[in-house]
């Protein structure tokens, strides 16, 4: 009897996947879908919605995380994955895939003490690096007070502030600060989580955010976004060509614009640390991933014509969000390469 | 005037003793089978956690417990901290939510005039319908701040009691074990204040009106009659606000500082097995998801473990009873 109830059981729960699954097939003849990265999930819902009206195809954006969106698109699963981290040459070549930066986002170091203005802190990497690691505990530290030598600093003891969910904003904050300091690249490294050796951890951007503005000498990374609208003290940075410059969408397209592109296969870049005059040093992107020989061409196509539109009609919609469309120069490059890349 | 026969009647009585025993027959299974759906959820769920995390958990096996690092970047987990933190703020939650439900109770069904027990009641049972993420922006938003005013002044006044002192010394953060403690504690009162007042209106009248004709007085009533009576299902009401603390999630997450820390200090952040996979599980691949999913099933083992103490507690006090 108990048997026969268990197999009944399973049957119930497989009817009702393969109910499921059929709904997914048949809703995908006629959209496409795409899942993935949390951080382009605002804009790619703005841009569907308005590129739907305009040509009556649906792209059905699924934020389910970067992790999430690169297993959907190996799997087969969604017509385009988005990931805040590039996948490496070998990955791409394993499941011919490729991939392309969407928009651009920029993450600032935002900081809460009693009479300091935004935009008055100057950092630069190896100073950041340091206060992540521990190393440099009070604000009033000879390695903070040289870079800001007309601030007056406390001596109060620096609170860190960290996001504890896994996120592309950590990705590309770790990323530059490996790059930037060799200690951190040895003991901490780069990833969407890693183990931080100081700190509280707040969760998304949000959660960052609050703690920053309830804590009293904190410091804490957050989208550029956030920073905006919440009215954070933001630090402005030395960058890698050794000027100090100010969080603005001209300088996180100046880092887009001259980051090596040209030199990486894929895409495969992550661009903080660019190298250009004004580049803002902490920018960051997230990158579609597709197949390059997709199952569904139809679907595929719908999807290229997307991001096309997006790059030439969408941009008014990305900064509206506080987003940063791609210069000119890369989204150059993007369309050669789907040329070259992508065979349909 | 018509006449019945008896035989028919018999006939009758006979088939509806039989059509009886059939409806209960099915009455019953239907019964067992709602009952062994509860037994086969918590088996699937408890598997199936085992099963997605057994990389870590076969693979690192011990390390995987008493390791307190938390290194995704080097693909390297330990349990440890998670497990302390959600051990910790769940008994601090305990220590503060238990007397002040069993006051709450004991107010409500022996001491309060009729007119206030419909009412107190009944907010006490939306308490517990406020859904946890309202308590977790409450929390960051009002009582980190508020927390993080009284904490210099906790840090030096109880801070220097030797032994416990260690406990309250730390910045004033605001967030931290404690405050992620009494969070817990507001959110488990109504759960165990609500079975509490439930199982003191059991206690018979006359059971209680003899021990005041003795010239006990109150609290002499309800510490030796009215709590020996209903113990078990105090003890009972206790653990099902232990169960809630120790899988809360959001409340804590907000709270909590999200920090793999071991620290003798409560006022220093910490985490929680819960907090750590909601925090986590969404951009986790590989080991690191498989280490989430094994603390999942380290939840069920520390729950497990925690009902079990309290089994054997309960079994305890029915011996020394029966002495």
């Amino acid at each position: 009897m108990l048997t026969s109830h268990k197999s009944s059981i399973r049957f119930a729960v497989a009817a009702a996947f393969a109910v499921a699954s059929t709904f997914a097939m048949s809703a995908q003849a006629t959209d496409i879908t795409g899942a993935g990265s949390s951080f382009v999930y605002p804009v790619v819902s703005k841009w569907s919605a308005a590129y739907a009206q305009k040509t009556g195809n649906q792209i059905n954006y699924q934020s389910i995380g970067s992790g999430g969106g690169i297993a959907q698109i190996k799997a087969g699963t969604v017509d385009f994955g988005a990931s805040d981290m590039p996948l490496d040459e070998a990955t791409l070549d394993k499941f011919g895939l490729g991939q392309f930066p969407d928009v651009i986002g920029g993450i600032v170091p935002a900081f809460n003490i009693d009479g300091v203005a935004p935009g008055k802190m100057v950092l630069d990497g190896t100073t950041l690096a340091d206060i992540y690691l521990g190393k440099i505990t009070k604000w009033n530290d000879p390695a903070i007070v040289k870079l800001n030598p007309k601030l007056k600093l406390p001596a109060a003891a620096i609170t860190v502030v960290h996001r504890s969910d896994g996120s592309g904003t950590t990705f590309n904050f770790s990323d530059y600060l490996s790059k930037i300091s060799p200690e951190w690249k040895a003991k901490v490294g780069e990833g969407t989580a890693v183990q931080w050796p100081v700190g509280i951890g707040g969760k998304g951007n949000e959660g960052v955010s609050a703690y920053i503005k309830q804590i009293k000498n904190s410091i804490g990374y957050v989208e550029y976004a956030y920073a905006y609208q919440n009215h954070i003290g933001y630090a402005v940075m030395k960058n890698a060509a050794g000027n100090v410059v100010e969080p603005t969408i001209a300088n996180f397209q100046a880092a887009a614009d001259t980051a090596d592109w040209k030199d990486s296969k894929n895409f495969n870049l992550v661009m903080t640390n660019a190298p250009g005059a004004k580049a803002w040093p902490i920018t960051a992107t997230s990158w579609v991933i597709m197949y390059k020989q997709p199952k569904n061409v139809a679907n595929a196509k719908v999807a290229f014509d997307f991001f096309k539109w997006a790059y030439e009609h969408g941009q008014d919609q990305a900064r509206s969000l506080y987003y940063v469309p791609l210069p000119p120069s890369l989204v150059q490059q993007i369309e050669t390469y789907w040329k070259n890349e992508y065979k349909m | 005037m018509p006449v019945i026969s008896a035989e028919p009647i018999a006939r009758d009585n006979e088939q509806r003793s039989r059509e009886d025993a059939r409806h209960d027959r099915i009455f019953r299974r239907v019964l067992k089978f709602c009952a062994l759906l509860v037994l086969a959820a918590l088996l699937g769920a408890a598997l199936s956690t085992l099963w997605g995390g057994r990389e870590v958990l076969f693979g690192d096996g011990l390390r995987f417990l008493l390791s307190d690092s938390w290194n995704p970047v080097d693909d390297k987990y330990g349990a440890l901290a998670p497990i302390f933190g959600t051990l910790v703020t769940s008994l601090i939650a305990l220590v503060l939510a238990v007397p002040v439900s069993f006051g709450i109770a004991l107010f409500l069904t022996e001491i309060a005039p009729a007119w206030m027990r419909g009412p107190v009641g009944a907010a006490i049972e939306l308490l517990a319908g406020i859904p946890s993420i309202i308590y977790g922006m409450w929390g960051l938003f009002v009582f980190v701040p508020f927390m993080s005013s009284i904490e210099p002044a906790l840090s030096n006044t109880l801070g220097n009691i030797p032994l416990i002192g260690k406990l309250f010394q730390g910045p004033p953060l605001g967030l931290g074990l404690l405050t992620a403690g009494i969070v817990l504690a507001v959110m488990i009162l109504p759960f165990i204040s609500s079975v509490m007042r439930e199982v003191f209106q059991t206690v018979p009248t006359r059971l209680k009106e003899s021990s005041y004709a003795l010239g006990s007085t109150t609290w002499e009533v309800l510490w030796d009659i009215v709590l020996p009576y209903t113990r078990s299902a105090v003890i009972g009401g206790i653990f099902l606000g232990l169960g809630r603390a120790l899988g809360e999630t959001m409340a804590v997450t907000f709270v909590l500082g999200n920090s793999y820390n071991i620290t003798s200090s409560l006022l220093m952040p910490g985490t929680t097995i819960s907090s750590s996979i909601a925090n986590e599980f969404n951009e986790a691949v590989g080991m690191h998801r498989s280490a989430l999913i094994a603390l999942g099933f380290l939840l069920f083992v520390v729950t497990f473990v925690v009902l079990l103490i309290a089994r054997l507690m309960l079994r305890q006090l029915a011996k020394r009873e029966g002495k």
